[in-house]
Formats: structure tokens, sequence, C-alpha cells
């Protein structure tokens, strides 16, 4: 049988997280004896791209009813196309409002936010977050149809090349499936890498003192390639928008490098970024309680740091 | 306009988190529960429609009496009734059951729920709400507006926003921003008095079958010993991310 994955595409190209979803069933395929299928919904890529992480089938949609985001309608085309027990989608906003549907659909247990591949097949054991970051939570899912969202940044995107095959598939979409209607897209500049999604993050905190002085961290994420995010305190000030605020309330993360600017680290913020690999936080309070919590720290003051960190780096990669 | 918001009645977001000796459950023990950040954001948006556009705000919670100090909150805050099903909450399916069922009974034309709970993060009722009534869905929302039977919401999307129409009945999954924290509402002493008297139901659970079971929890693993490095030595840190901690 086959395990039935989401590849998430934006403007036709996949998403990094359709190839984690896709190395994440290939992880269960290998223990279970499965092979795995990618549905792609109008997208332009080349199915290689899947095929690359361990995608046996892609499954090519393509029809102009779906170039409109719907949760149910997606959920629709998915159980149609449905073949084993487990289906596998990223946990992105979108994938994440498809996932219940979809369960409902195809009579399936849902489980969410996984962080690791399971543990066992028979029983199904895997773990996933909970307590935002304070805590994680091992569930066992009863025999049957599963559907699984996969958290990002966690299991990661693993190389395991295949030569699979492409096949067009037709769904029935019809007009009462669509309840909602997009009037505007309004997307960041693509240069920018999207926070959940990025190896590395630069973020800044009240420390920073104000709005005008985030240039300079700017900078420093443009020579990692990071992408940038800051406290709850930050975004509540308006200094940064909301999508860049890590932490509880706003987006939990898991990047390889988490550089923390000028944050003191209150418990709130740490359960949003201490699955990252590894934190180094620059703070002049030497007493900050993120220092007990970072693999690497210098106290001192940001404005002088955060340049000769620039610098260095950009010594590093030979800028 | 009726308007049903979900709330679910979660640890502080101060609090320590631990686990029962046995790795079974949450363990409660002085720990101070607050209306779920991301429901609050949704009851605050829905009070402010009930103030300009004369809509009705019923919250509705699923848990046993311990959560009634939470909803009392919610009733100062603004809401004009309550409902809690009077259960412990089994996981996301279940709770969506039981809101689905009080929203058809009650004839609810707009549903808001948080994105997630921040204790179990199960981002699974606002759209399990939606699949059992068959309604219209709307997640990850920042901003939302109802004009008549239309309602238009902003969502945030990876790497950008989307605003999205729907007519009513539709269920929003609302977070930080759908109104800004400066507006969210400290209940004042004239709210406070009249939550004491507002009605507050208690109605019986559906029951639903459960296919999920947690074996248990853990905590994170500590980190080691943190490495200082010398402020004017910022080569030094470049030098120990690439060899140490290979992450550069």
């Amino acid at each position: 049988m086959a395990i039935l994955v989401y590849a998430e595409s934006h403007e036709g190209k996949y998403i990094k997280s359709a190839f984690e979803a896709v190395s994440y069933a290939k992880a269960i395929a290998d223990k279970s004896g499965d092979t795995v299928t990618a549905v792609s919904i109008n997208a332009t890529d080349s199915s290689d791209a899947l095929f690359k992480y361990g995608a046996n089938k892609v499954l090519k949609i393509n029809n102009d009813s779906l170039n409109n985001f719907s949760p149910n309608a997606y959920a629709k085309a998915l159980s149609e196309l449905k073949d084993g027990d487990i289906m596998v989608l990223p946990a992105t906003n979108n994938a994440s409002a498809i996932a219940p549907l979809l369960a409902l659909k195809t009579n399936a247990a849902l489980a969410t936010n996984l962080s690791a591949a399971p543990a066992q097949i028979t029983p199904f054991q895997v773990e996933r977050k909970s307590f935002s970051g304070k805590g994680i939570e091992t569930i066992e899912i009863a025999d049957g149809a599963k559907v699984l969202t996969v958290l990002q940044n966690a299991f990661g995107a693993k190389e395991n090349p295949v030569s699979g095959i492409e096949e067009n598939v037709n769904v029935t979409v019809n007009d009462a499936d669509i309840k909602e209607k997009i009037v505007k897209t309004e997307q960041a500049s693509t240069d920018k890498v999207d926070v959940k999604d990025a190896e590395i993050v630069v973020s800044g905190g009240r420390g920073l003192k104000d709005a005008k002085n985030w240039g300079m961290l700017e900078e420093l994420a443009n020579v990692l390639g990071a992408g940038t995010a800051c406290s709850k305190p930050v975004a509540d000030m308006g200094w940064r928008p909301h999508s860049e605020h890590v932490g509880q309330t706003g987006k939990a993360i898991s990047p390889k490098l988490y550089i923390a600017i000028g944050i003191s680290g209150a418990i709130q913020h740490l359960a949003g970024v201490n699955s990252s690999k590894t934190i180094v936080v620059i703070n002049s309070d030497a007493e900050a309680p993120f220092f007990k919590a970072a693999d690497y720290g210098i106290v001192g003051d940001a404005f002088e740091i955060v340049p000769k960190l620039t610098e260095e780096i950009k010594k590093f990669k030979g800028m | 306009m009726k308007i049903l918001v979900c709330i679910s009645s979660v640890p502080d977001t101060t609090a320590k988190i631990n686990f029962t000796a046995d790795g079974k459950a949450f363990d409660k023990n002085g720990v101070q529960f607050v209306i779920n950040p991301h429901d609050e954001f949704c009851l605050t948006r829905a009070v402010q429609l009930q103030e300009t556009q004369g809509a009705t705000v019923t919250v509705i919670t699923v848990g046993d009496a311990s959560v009634e100090p939470v909803m009392r909150k919610a009733l100062a805050i603004g809401a004009n009734d309550a409902i809690r099903v009077n259960a412990a909450s089994r996981d996301g399916r279940f709770v969506a059951t039981q809101i689905a069922k009080a929203a058809k009974d009650g004839g609810y034309d707009l549903i808001l729920a948080g994105r997630e709970s921040i204790d179990y993060n199960g981002s699974e009722v606002p759209g399990f709400v939606a699949g059992l009534l068959d309604y219209g869905f709307i997640n990850g929302c920042v901003g939302l507006k109802v004009e008549g039977n239309s309602v238009e919401a902003v969502r945030e999307i990876d790497g950008g926003k989307e605003t999205v129409s729907a007519t009513l009945p539709v269920i929003i999954g609302g977070q930080n921003g759908l109104v800004e924290e400066a507006e969210l509402k400290i209940p004042n002493m004239r709210g406070i008095m009249s939550a004491r008297t507002k009605p507050l139901n208690v109605v019986e659970p559906e029951q639903t079958e459960s296919r999920i079971s947690v074996v248990g929890y853990q905590k994170p693993a500590e980190r080691g010993n943190v490495k200082m490095i010398d402020k004017d030595n910022v080569a030094e840190l470049v030098k120990l991310l690439h060899e140490e901690a290979k992450v550069i």
C-alpha cells in the first residue's frame, strides 16, 4: 500500500515542508514496507524534486478550481486519492487546516505536530510537541487510517533518491465544496527566509531599544542567509510584525542555529525556541536568564557586538 | 448575529510545566489557569462585534467544574452567557464533537476558536468543527471584519498574508493580531460582578470513540553548560559555530 503525502507548493514551487513530509513518509515506509505517493496540486515544479526525497510516485492534480485555497476542497481532493492507511501532511498553516477535514472524510485518527519519526509502527507510537515546547508527548494511534502532520524543521528533509513515476489524475471539485474565496494575497518579498523554515534565525528583543535599530540585525541575517524573528514585546509594540514573533504564543521554531540579541529569555520565549539545535545569546545583562538556556553567550553591548559578528561571518565566508 | 467562542482553560504562560511521577499526565499542582491566549484574542474580537454590531456572544468550554473560574473571566470580559460541556477533554475530535453539537442546537452563525491551545497544541478543533458542521473555515486569522452575512478575514500563510471572504456560517481559527495585545480587555469590577449572575449552563457530553491514547510525557532534554565568549573575541564564536557546533 502507499503512504499518501500532500506535497504543498506555493506559486507552483514545492516548499521545503513538502520535502520534509515526503522524507517523513519515506522513514515510515522503510519500516512498514509501504511505498510513498506524493500528491501535488497545481504545481509546476519538476517531480524530480520529490523523487529525490523518496517519493515512488507523484500524482499531479491540475484543476483551476483549486487555484483558490479552500481547506475543504483540498481535503476532498486528497481523500479521493487515498490508497493505504497513512496520510502525511506538513504542519503549515494551510495543511493544518486541511488535516482535520481530511481525517473526517477518510474516517481517520488525526495526530498533529509530530516532532520525530514513529518509534514503532505496530502499535504506532510517536512523539509530538506539547505544552508549546515545554513538554514532549508520546501517543499511540490505534490501527486503521491516520492523518499525520509533521512539524517544520523537526524531522527535516532527508535526501533518499528513488526513480519514481509521475501520473496525472483528476479529482472532482464542485462549487459547493469551496466555501472560502481568496480576495487578495500579499507575499513577503521572495528573498526573505520564512522564520519557520529557516535553518538559521536571528532574533531581536527589547534590548535593541527601537524599531530603527533592526538594520544591523537584518544585515547579520543577510550574511548568514537567515530568517529574522523577534520577542513578544517587540511585536506588541509594533516594532516588528506579529508574523516574526517567536515564543509560546507566537511561532515555535527549531532552526539549527538561533541567535538571540537583546532578549532576556522569559519562560514563554524559551518555550518557542528551545528545540533549536544551537542557541547563541548576546545580552548586556550578565544575569539574563537566557544565558542558562544557551550554548554560547556573549555579555556586552549588542550595538558593538552585532556589527563585529557580521564582519567576522563575512570574513569566514570569504564575502 | 450569534457568536460562539471556544475557550480552553490552560496553564498560565509563565507556568513551569511538570508531569506526574508516572509520566502519564500533566501535573496541575500549583498551576494557575488562564484563558488560552489565542482564544482570548478571539473573545475580545467577538466582544468588539457585540458592542459595535449588536451580536450576542456565548463562550463554550469542554471541561470539569474546575474550568469555571476561567469561564467566569470570559463572562467578565463581556460574553453574554456560557456553556460548559461536563467532561474531561480527551482529544480534538471529542472536543469538536461537543462544540459542533452546541453550535447546531444554538443556531450560532459565527464560531471563533484559537488556532491551537498552548497546552496540547492540537490545532485540530476549529477544523473538525468546520468539517462536522460543513461550514466555511478560515484558520490562522489575524484580522476579521463582518458585514451583514459576509466575513472578510486576513490570514497568515507561510511567507505572507491573504485576505479571504466567506458567507456565514463560518468558523474562524484566530490568533494574536485578530486584535492587538493592547486591546485585550482586563475585566473591571462591574464586569466581574455581572459575570457572577450571567447564565453558565452545564450540559452533558456526546460520546465519541477515541483512537489515540497517551503513552506518556517527558520534558525536553536540558542543554549543557553555556560557553561564554569574550566580547572582544567575536571571531572565536564564529570558529566554535563552525568547528564545534557545526551549524555554519
